[in-house]
């Protein structure tokens, strides 16, 4: 009797099976469509053992996933870890030839803020607006960060947000890019930036870690980290670390903050009519950042001779590298010849720190 | 009169898609640079004979390179 009484199917309930659904559909498309795989695939399947009953996977104080949980992304390990591996991947090299670029990757983040404002009017916690509105940013790790320092209650349904957002780039960009551009200007070509040399790309890790930490100190833990891996990565004496941080280090945490993530989302946690306001938030933002990035590149044109074609601001929105991606595919569409790839890296690399210093912005402000 | 094929963007020479003598015509794909994980192809700039490759598959490209040498009919 005792055997039964602890079996977990009499203690299902009809959200947990529905949370089932909501993983596999996320293993499905992990799977089938390769959407965004690495972190969906373990996300789908930490949401299914989370609604496994009685299984205490997300006990606190003794279940696994929770001490992956509580001592990976509560104690904030995980994202900054994930950043040094972003770091290490990252060539400024396409920003630090045209440094004006970096505007359109600040452009990008006014959705993060009109979104802000939006969510706290319809009646969510300012910690939650905020949380919600760097969806907006389209950076993983930078929303779970924020997300488990403001409103943890939220951190499953804003990652999976964010990430099924960057996954549907290629949809979600296209439309707007092209409505707010006319064919002439899609077909710009820019002229290319200057040649960036070897010692500069050693200094602007440095520099650039010393001055955004001392502008924005509650940024320090992700921008100290992205920052140290890029001089690992340019400094070219510490290949080892270098190659550590961006594949097998990376790797590793990917692991544990995607099952963990995944785990966060239990029935009752989840199945709110708060989450489709964030899931409905979280796209709008992701459109008023596209379109903001678009915009400012047209404002900038009309005081240079030396044109940007608008498309690049669009990539202003993080989801580094598929916005650039999506960029070129969207210029090369115009015009076949237009090589925007390199430009639109610019303002996407900058649109990471750009959503990083928003998210230290919200910390320094409402903790 | 020579014209030549510069790289439009730093990366990997993915395939070359025509051979030295090969006639080719104005957007014709001479070759692909994979950059970033994306296939761009590099389209002919006139019509004309290839009279040179400088590159083969695999090759790091910088910006500005000489890919290859069309001689302009």
């Amino acid at each position: 009797m005792v055997f039964f009484e602890n079996m977990g199917l009499l203690a299902l309930t009809p959200g947990m099976v529905f949370m089932w659904v909501i993983g596999l559909v996320l293993i499905y498309l992990a799977i089938t469509k390769k959407y965004e795989p690495l972190l969906l695939l373990p996300i789908g399947f930490g949401i299914l053992i989370t609604n496994l009953p009685l299984s205490s996977l997300m006990a606190p104080g003794e279940g696994l996933i929770w001490r992956f949980y509580h001592y990976g992304i509560e104690w904030e390990v995980i994202p900054p870890l994930i950043f040094l591996g972003l770091g290490a991947l990252t060539d400024f090299g396409a920003l630090l030839a045209q440094p004006r670029l970096i505007f359109l990757g600040a452009a990008a983040q006014v959705g993060v803020y009109v979104t802000f404002f939006i969510a706290y009017s319809m009646g969510f916690s300012l910690e939650e607006a905020a949380t919600i509105g760097i969806i907006g940013g389209a950076d993983g790790p930078t929303t779970i960060y924020l997300a488990a320092k403001l409103a943890p209650h939220l951190l499953g349904a804003c990652a999976v947000a964010a990430y099924s957002y960057m996954a549907l780039v290629p949809l979600i960009m296209p439309p707007i890019m092209k409505l707010l551009t006319t064919d002439a200007e899609r077909k710009i070509r820019m002229k290319k930036g200057r040649k960036v040399t070897a010692r500069e790309k050693v200094f602007f890790p440095i520099i650039a870690a010393m001055v955004i930490i001392l502008l924005v100190p509650a940024s320090a833990p992700l921008i100290a980290m992205f920052m140290m891996g890029n001089l690992f990565r340019e400094s070219k004496v510490v290949e080892r670390l270098n190659e550590t941080s961006q594949n097998s280090l990376m790797n590793i945490v990917t692991i544990f903050l995607g099952v963990s993530i995944g785990a966060t989302m239990s029935a009752d946690v989840f199945l709110r009519k708060e989450v489709i306001f964030i899931f409905f938030l979280g796209l709008f933002a992701f459109m008023i950042s596209t379109a903001s990035g678009i915009m400012l590149a047209k404002f900038m044109n009309l005081f240079t001779s030396n044109k940007i074609n608008p498309l690049v601001g669009a990539a202003g929105v993080s989801a580094v590298p598929m916005a650039a991606r999506v960029v070129q595919k969207v210029g090369a569409e115009a015009d076949k010849g237009n090589y925007l790839l390199m430009f639109a890296m610019g303002p996407n690399i900058a649109g990471v720190i750009g959503t990083v210093i928003a998210a230290g912005i919200f910390i320094s402000i409402l903790k | 009169m020579a014209t030549e094929v510069l790289v439009p963007l730093a990366g990997n020479i993915w395939v070359v898609l025509v051979n030295v003598g090969d006639e080719v015509e104005e957007d014709d794909e001479l070759l692909v640079i994979e950059a970033l994980k994306m296939e761009n192809p590099v389209y002919c700039p006139c019509d004309g004979v290839v009279s040179e490759i400088r590159v083969k598959k695999g090759d790091v490209v910088e910006d500005d390179d000489v890919l290859m040498i069309i001689e302009e009919s």
